[in-house]
């Protein structure tokens, strides 16, 4: 998986938990929460659906780490890449 | 269990238990079905919705509790309670059917302040009727506006100390408090600043609104929601007893005496009751003294045309006789000085739509201890007694209502007094806002024991649903995950 498509797969999440967001401009390097009305409550469904979905495993010391896109994209990568394996 | 057993480590029957099928059950066990738990509704009732629960008469539906659903602001509203659970339970907002009201009133001695769905109709009316008052009550607004009521171990602060560092006069105290005590404080004469907060922005900043068909519409969504993501449940079964052992539960045994084992237990019972159900007396002078105090009897008035015929146009009007506001226990069978009369008509539906019948309720603070002293046909009897009394003293903050007129167009009447809350809720005293001190963060003296609800301190119906998200989202779905970490790490 590369790191645009992990970006699409963190935002296929958003659209699914917030579906009154506009998802259509957000930037890669700015923080979610700047750009979306998100609060830590929306941040464990993203955590809880990536587990769900795509079996991966989040932490909630590394919740920081899905601050924007860029960062999830970061973070998820390698993740995805292991759960792949 | 018996002692000495050597129990091996099962596979318990299911992950989470839930005790209570009211808003919070249902909203805990929808986010936790939502992540594949293996979720189950105990319920004694036959009706769902606990606290807001219906029920049929003479091919009536009545709601019970709920006067208006709390929090209401117009679709596309961000980040209130109402859009968070929405989104948290992926519960389209057109479910629950909601219309905004047509306009509320406090009405005390003298002074009327009315609110509604906009704040700058309340702030217009303190400002007139209390001029002297007004930068005070902005400055109170803006301490509410910056507190964060759902910092779940913030310390509690009374909230008329917090008023009166911002408000002097008694009276517009008393007026403000009025509502926010009635919907929802379980302490005397005072709330909690964190009740406070989330009460005022839920009738203040955000407002009032209803389904056409009552609650039951807001049930069914919850239900259906449910049932849809595989969550199960059983009704008319009620629990006796928690398996409770050395700070750990393991399950419960119900009224049939089968036992049902879990990996957590969330009880929507309320802080004393679920102590009885880990086997505490009920007689314990400990617990007794966790019951909550206040207790409320209600009339309801069926007419053949609206209220707004009659002259109440109004959606909800609090109303207090007397020099200063006394929310506290009844010394009588009912105190007559306040009360809250709901009109379920008055609200914006839909063009064309409308109740049928016209309904007229009227709350007001009534003693446990006097109702439930009553022998069945004294209490009957009282009833017929007390119901014209507290009607009477509602019709004197509907001044444009002819009260011959009310009696002439009534069709037929119910009444509830704390009997009857104690019956359907099961809250002890029928203390209808539960405990007065809240588990704020949902813990119990067992580990994997946690509270819900009424008695975990968010109050009114969204409240509720947000009590079962918190508690689910803090506690249960979290645990699952670190046991879930720990697992794969092994």
């Amino acid at each position: 998986m590369t790191k645009e498509e992990c970006k699409q797969v963190v935002l296929e999440i958003i659209a699914e938990i917030a579906p009154d967001e506009d998802l259509n401009d957000i930037k890669s390097d700015v923080r979610l929460r700047d750009q979306l009305d998100l609060d830590s409550m929306d941040f464990l469904d993203i955590v809880m659906e990536l587990r769900k979905q795509h079996g991966i495993e989040v932490p909630e010391e590394d919740y920081p780490k899905l601050a924007s896109l860029d960062s999830c994209a970061e973070y998820l990568t390698p993740k995805f890449k292991a759960v792949k394996a | 269990m018996a002692a000495g057993m050597e129990v091996p480590e099962a596979r318990p029957d299911y992950d989470t238990i839930i005790i209570g099928c009211g808003m919070a059950g249902l909203a805990a066990g929808i986010r936790l079905a939502m992540f594949d738990q293996r979720v189950l509704i105990l319920e004694k009732h036959n009706a769902p919705g606990g606290l807001n629960s219906f029920y049929f008469q003479e091919g009536r539906k009545f709601d019970v509790g709920l006067h208006a659903v709390t929090n209401y602001v117009e679709a596309g509203v961000r980040g209130t309670p109402l859009a968070k659970i929405f989104r948290q339970l992926r519960i389209p907002r057109d479910a629950f059917e909601l219309s905004p009201q047509v306009g509320s009133r406090i009405a005390f001695p003298g002074v009327d302040l009315r609110f509604n769905n906009a704040f700058a109709l309340l702030e217009e009316d303190v400002a007139q009727a209390f001029p002297g008052e007004i930068d005070g009550f902005r400055e109170l607004r803006a301490a509410v506006q910056a507190f964060d009521p759902f910092d779940l171990e913030a310390p509690v602060i009374p909230a008329r100390e917090v008023v009166r560092r911002h408000i002097g006069d008694r009276l517009l105290e008393d007026m403000i408090l009025c509502p926010l005590m009635y919907y929802g404080s379980a302490r005397e004469n005072d709330i909690d600043f964190d009740q406070f907060v989330i009460l005022w922005r839920a009738l203040f900043e955000e407002g009032f609104g209803r389904p056409l068909e009552g609650v039951r519409v807001i049930i069914r969504a919850l239900l259906d929601r449910y049932r849809e993501l595989g969550g199960k449940r059983r009704m008319r079964c009620g629990v006796r007893r928690i398996l409770a052992e050395k700070g750990v539960v393991h399950g419960v045994e119900v009224e049939s005496g089968e036992i049902l084992t879990a990996g957590r237990v969330l009880s929507t019972a309320g802080r004393p009751e679920t102590e009885v159900l880990c086997g505490m007396k009920a007689t314990d002078p400990d617990l007794r003294n966790q019951v909550g105090r206040l207790s409320f009897a209600e009339t309801i008035s069926v007419l053949d045309r609206s209220p707004a015929e009659l002259g109440a146009g109004e959606t909800i009007v609090f109303f207090n006789d007397s020099d200063r506001f006394h929310y506290e226990q009844a010394a009588g069978p009912v105190d007559l000085r306040s009360g809250v009369i709901c009109m379920p008509n008055n609200y914006q539906y839909d063009q064309g739509a409308g109740l049928e019948e016209g309904l007229l309720r009227v709350t007001a603070l009534a003693s446990h201890e006097k109702w439930t002293a009553f022998a069945d046909e004294r209490y009957r009897a009282e009833k017929e007694r007390w119901f014209p009394r507290i009607l009477e003293s509602a019709l004197r903050f509907l001044p444009e209502v002819e009260p011959a007129a009310v009696a002439r167009h009534t069709v037929y009447t119910d009444m509830f007094t704390p009997r009857t809350v104690e019956k359907f809720t099961s809250h002890l005293g029928g203390a209808v806002y539960g405990a007065s001190e809240k588990s704020r963060n949902g813990k119990t003296r067992w580990e994997n024991l946690y509270l819900a609800g009424t008695d975990q301190g968010f109050l009114g119906i969204i409240g509720a649903m947000l009590s079962g998200i918190s508690i689910a989202n803090g506690h249960l779905l979290k645990t699952k995950e670190e046991r879930d970490v720990q697992v794969n790490e092994q």
